[in-house]
């Protein structure tokens, strides 16, 4: 279907991102294939080394799950932030990483957590790794005829700690900035940490921080060397909502914020003895 | 894009507040706009109609969502709760209802279709929230007259209704 309507066609999923954008007449494509009465694409499946998540997993389902955030703290952090309510019982997850939306929170997440997306067409199945998936805002390496049947959320090695932050006018607008942090902990020690952000990028992308913070403990986590690492990784942009040069100060602050949450918060995996889920 | 479009109709039925409903539109038509022009519930407000006021809120089997980013064809075959069903009988209101009346939750009224489907839904699942719980609750929701002190009031003294409805049973 989608390759017989070719590049006059858009998928249909939660339909939260692509229904404004044709409200606004910012896009008038000749055909929508409605994705929604497709079956076996709404499971979330909790693998040793992923968390799968189907192309109609909506986010509120996805936030709702015990198991995916057990084995994946971030998902739960990060949805969350993702719009309001109303907005994640429609959206989906796979579906907002296929938009591409530098302000979207989950992309972040997906390149955070080195995830695979699973891409279908009547030609066949390619995987592609999510740090190679974005080009560009909104832009993607999907062909025409192609869909995004799952992402695979990686599952992050023993002893490490996340976190999601961002700051919006109004609670679920669009972040003004954003981070995701994943920080692993040698004991009371940072051995690695690594960020990625939202709406402060023009594509999701990991910056590496352990050069600055390998070896601090969680009280004395030496944040200017991490705002130095930052402002060389993010460019952002001017709009009505705020300044680039406030964007900068911003996600700075964010940044540090998550970095101490995440690294002074327990072992996820040390709990499980008490039954704490 | 270029030519004119010629629209075929498509038979929709979806169950709206538990009655089932027919009419035919085209697949381009907006489950809001389906809701108000063919079926007549004018009940359900459109506002923003690009998803960011929430006037034009309804429950889809029971959750709220934004009934102006659903195309109706998308919708058949759920059951689709709107402001009519909640309460259309000023000499019964629904809890959420009378809390916006005794705490002067509205004053134009335009916006209040979507925050009480909002509100019904939330307090179904959350009965006994805090004020700052309450507050996050209706963040999704702009209203441009009370300021929202009184909405966030009327959460909570729905809250209140509940409970004192469903006969003092304090759980």
């Amino acid at each position: 279907m989608l390759a017989r309507v070719g590049h006059d066609g858009k998928v249909l999923a939660g339909g939260q991102s692509l229904v404004p954008i044709l409200s606004m007449r910012l896009a008038a494509p000749g055909h929508l294939v409605d994705v929604n009465g497709v079956t076996g694409l709404d499971g979330v499946e909790v693998r040793d080394d992923a968390v799968r998540v189907g192309a109609l997993v909506r986010h509120a389902g996805l936030e709702r799950h015990d198991a995916a955030a057990t084995a994946l703290p971030l998902l739960r952090q990060a949805l969350h932030h993702v719009a309001h309510p109303a907005i994640r019982n429609r959206g989906t997850t796979v579906g907002s990483i296929a938009h591409a939306d530098p302000a979207g929170e989950m992309p972040a997440v997906a390149v955070l957590t080195g995830a695979v997306v699973e891409v279908v067409s009547a030609r066949g199945r390619r995987e592609v790794a999510a740090a190679d998936f974005f080009l560009g805002p909104l832009e993607t390496v999907l062909e025409d005829d192609e869909l995004v049947e799952a992402v695979r959320f990686g599952r992050l090695p023993a002893g490490t700690r996340t976190w999601f932050t961002e700051s919006a006018r109004r609670r679920g607008d669009y972040a003004l900035a954003g981070v995701a942090v994943a920080v692993r902990m040698d004991g009371p020690v940072v051995a690695q940490a690594r960020a990625a952000f939202v709406s402060v990028t023009p594509v999701p992308s990991v910056l590496d921080l352990t050069p600055a913070l390998a070896g601090r403990t969680a009280e004395d986590l030496p944040l200017d060397g991490v705002a130095e690492l930052v402002r060389g990784h993010v460019d952002p942009e001017t709009d009505i909502h705020a300044s680039a040069e406030y964007r900068r100060v911003l996600v700075d602050a964010l940044t540090g914020r998550a970095l101490a949450a995440a690294a002074s918060a327990p072992d996820p995996a040390a709990p499980a003895a008490e039954g704490a889920a | 894009m270029s030519e004119p479009v010629t629209e075929q109709l498509i038979e929709i039925t979806l169950r709206v507040n538990g009655v089932p409903r027919t009419a035919a539109a085209p697949a381009r038509r907006l489950l809001s706009d389906f809701l108000r022009h063919d079926l007549g519930l004018t009940g359900t407000h459109v506002g923003c109609e690009h998803g960011v006021c929430g006037a034009c809120t309804v429950l889809l089997d029971g959750d709220p969502v934004r009934s102006c980013l659903l195309f109706a064809v998308t919708a058949r075959g759920h059951e689709i709760t709107t402001i009519e069903g909640i309460g259309d009988d000023p000499a019964a209101l629904s809890p959420v209802q009378q809390a916006f009346v005794e705490c002067h939750g509205l004053q134009c009224g335009f916006c209040t279709p979507g925050f009480v489907t909002t509100i019904t839904a939330y307090l179904d699942e959350h009965p006994d929230p805090t004020p700052e719980q309450a507050r996050e609750a209706v963040s999704g929701n702009l209203c441009r007259c009370t300021g929202y002190q009184n909405i966030v009031r009327s959460v909570l003294r729905a809250a209140e209704i509940r409970r004192e409805r469903a006969g003092g049973d304090d759980r």
